[in-house]
């Protein structure tokens, strides 16, 4: 069972409140009539999915309902830290 | 190699059974290879076994870096069923599904294959009408499947609670009889002996530390005991190691890994002849041949490699298991266990050529690769005979995440496995 830090909430709240959104970062192509099929394709569907530390995007869908960011590990499950939106990490990821 | 029969098991039983041959050898590996396949799981075995018997395609190894049926061979729920509703993927799986049922007899082992039948319950008006519109999906293409009301679900499952006093009462369900189990780790054992009979060198306890490739042509692999080992033709048939024999070769695979759970019981006396698997309470359930529960949940939704799953998510499935069958609120469970499943984007496996030339990929199988397992080998092993990709296997290319072909099974395949 993660606790898990909601930096809008400002407490550690069970990770059962949460929802794993996946991927975090993920840019939008700024003109997706521009990409190549194979562009949008991996824009789409192509994600990391690293044995390590792992930038992901959570939501507290049962407390604030707001989005932020986590660093966690996806072997030892260790969370790293969790980040608002438009903040940087300061842990760096292997890929 | 000896046939195993009832007559050899008495013969055996003179001796107190302690003359069996050994059910494949240990071989050193050759040099170069026709084909190598890369990974010692279900799947893996499968198509070494089709490539040897069915193919011709005799002189191949199969690579495992642990032992043969290590991982989530033996971890599944053990379910078999071909009702998934889009027509790539129904006769993909009903392909399997047809080679399950003389499975034990073309292996010459028992995979103890139990067509006990397949419920899919429905407990929502969008339910039903999901469950009616794959039930004549499954029909048109030639896949057995009825709906039934909770009176007939009743006379199937006698213990399970069809009334409507319940929080999400149970409002029908489709009903697939072909469906069933199969013992999980004789399916590996049986492919592998029947491989190995056929003369394919099984390579245990050695890991593919890398891919050679030269030209963009695959041209063998590197292993951590025996240095390179040349090859025609490479098959990668690795679940959750697939991203990281992609990024060997270059390109990268729209997986993502997470933890599926599943648990048993204790071994009870025999109270449940079928599977009963819910989408919408979110579980299934089955009894062994030694009598325990075999209980399944869903993935955890974030990406995770730890061989377990989290506690909210078994409590769900348990919560759910238990307001389906009130009768076993007590019965106490044995054992909890996780695999890592490489899921897809559209709930599909990935059966594809690659941008590497001669390098094949099978992967993607996310929840639900036992069942296809004699029917993934067969048609990776025809693609790897011939080098290009079987019928069957065209619409699973990997580059449908770039075109768009994309076949959107999480209906069929979300939850339920």
């Amino acid at each position: 069972m993660f606790h898990i830090y909601c930096p809008h909430c400002g407490e550690y709240r069970e990770e059962e409140e949460f929802h794993a959104k996946g991927q975090a970062h993920i840019a939008r192509p700024l003109d997706p009539e521009a990409c190549s099929d194979k562009e949008w394709g991996e824009y789409l569907f192509f994600r990391k999915n690293p044995r390590g530390l792992h930038h992901e995007l959570w939501v507290h869908a049962a407390g604030c309902r707001k989005f932020f960011n986590v660093t966690r590990d996806t072997q030892t499950y260790e969370i790293k830290e969790v980040y608002k939106i438009g903040e940087q990490p300061s842990f760096v990821t292997e890929e | 190699m000896q046939k195993y029969s009832g007559f050899g098991l008495f013969k055996h039983s003179l001796n107190h059974h302690e003359d069996w041959q050994r059910a494949w050898r240990n071989p050193t590996p050759k040099k170069k290879y026709d084909v190598i396949i890369v990974g010692g799981g279900g799947h893996g075995l499968a198509t070494a076994y089709y490539l040897a018997k069915q193919f011709g395609v005799t002189n191949v190894a199969v690579i495992e870096k642990g032992y043969l049926g290590g991982g989530n061979t033996a971890r599944n729920t053990t379910i078999v069923r071909s009702n998934y509703l889009w027509d790539e993927a129904a006769h993909l799986y009903e392909h399997a599904m047809k080679l399950w049922e003389g499975l034990s007899q073309d292996l010459n082992y028992n995979v103890m294959f139990s067509q006990r039948g397949v419920l899919n319950l429905g407990h929502t008006l969008q339910d039903m009408r999901d469950i009616e519109r794959r039930v004549n999906a499954n029909r048109l293409n030639g896949v057995d499947g009825e709906v039934l009301d909770p009176k007939q679900i009743k006379e199937i499952v006698p213990h399970m609670d069809c009334s409507e006093n319940t929080r999400y009462p149970i409002m029908g369900a489709s009903w697939q009889p072909r469906g069933g189990v199969a013992r999980h780790d004789a399916v590996a054992w049986g492919f592998a002996r029947g491989a190995d009979m056929h003369g394919v060198d099984l390579i245990q306890q050695t890991e593919v530390t890398d891919l050679i490739i030269e030209d963009g042509t695959i041209t063998g692999v590197k292993t951590n005991r025996y240095g390179e080992i040349k090859a025609d033709r490479v098959g990668c048939v690795v679940a959750g190691n697939s991203g990281v024999l992609a990024k060997m070769a270059g390109f990268e695979l729209p997986l993502e890994s997470h933890p599926l759970q599943a648990l048993v019981s204790e071994p009870i006396k025999p109270i449940l002849d079928t599977v009963v698997m819910s989408n919408h309470v979110h579980g299934y359930v089955s009894q062994s041949d030694k009598g325990d529960l075999v209980i399944g949940a869903g993935i955890d939704g974030y990406n995770g490699y730890g061989q377990r799953g989290s506690f909210p998510t078994i409590e769900h499935t348990v919560q759910a298991i238990v307001e389906l069958f009130p009768i076993f609120s007590r019965v106490r469970m044995n054992r909890q266990w996780g695999g890592i499943v490489d899921t897809c984007p559209d709930a599909c496996p990935i059966i594809s050529e690659t941008p590497v030339k001669n390098l094949f990929f099978n992967c993607g199988w996310g929840t639900g690769g036992f069942k296809a397992t004699p029917g993934s080998g067969n048609v990776f092993a025809a693609s790897l005979a011939k080098g290009e990709m079987h019928e069957l296997a065209k619409p699973f290319s990997m580059f449908r995440f770039h075109n768009g072909a994309l076949i959107d099974e999480h209906g069929a395949a979300g939850v339920a496995h």
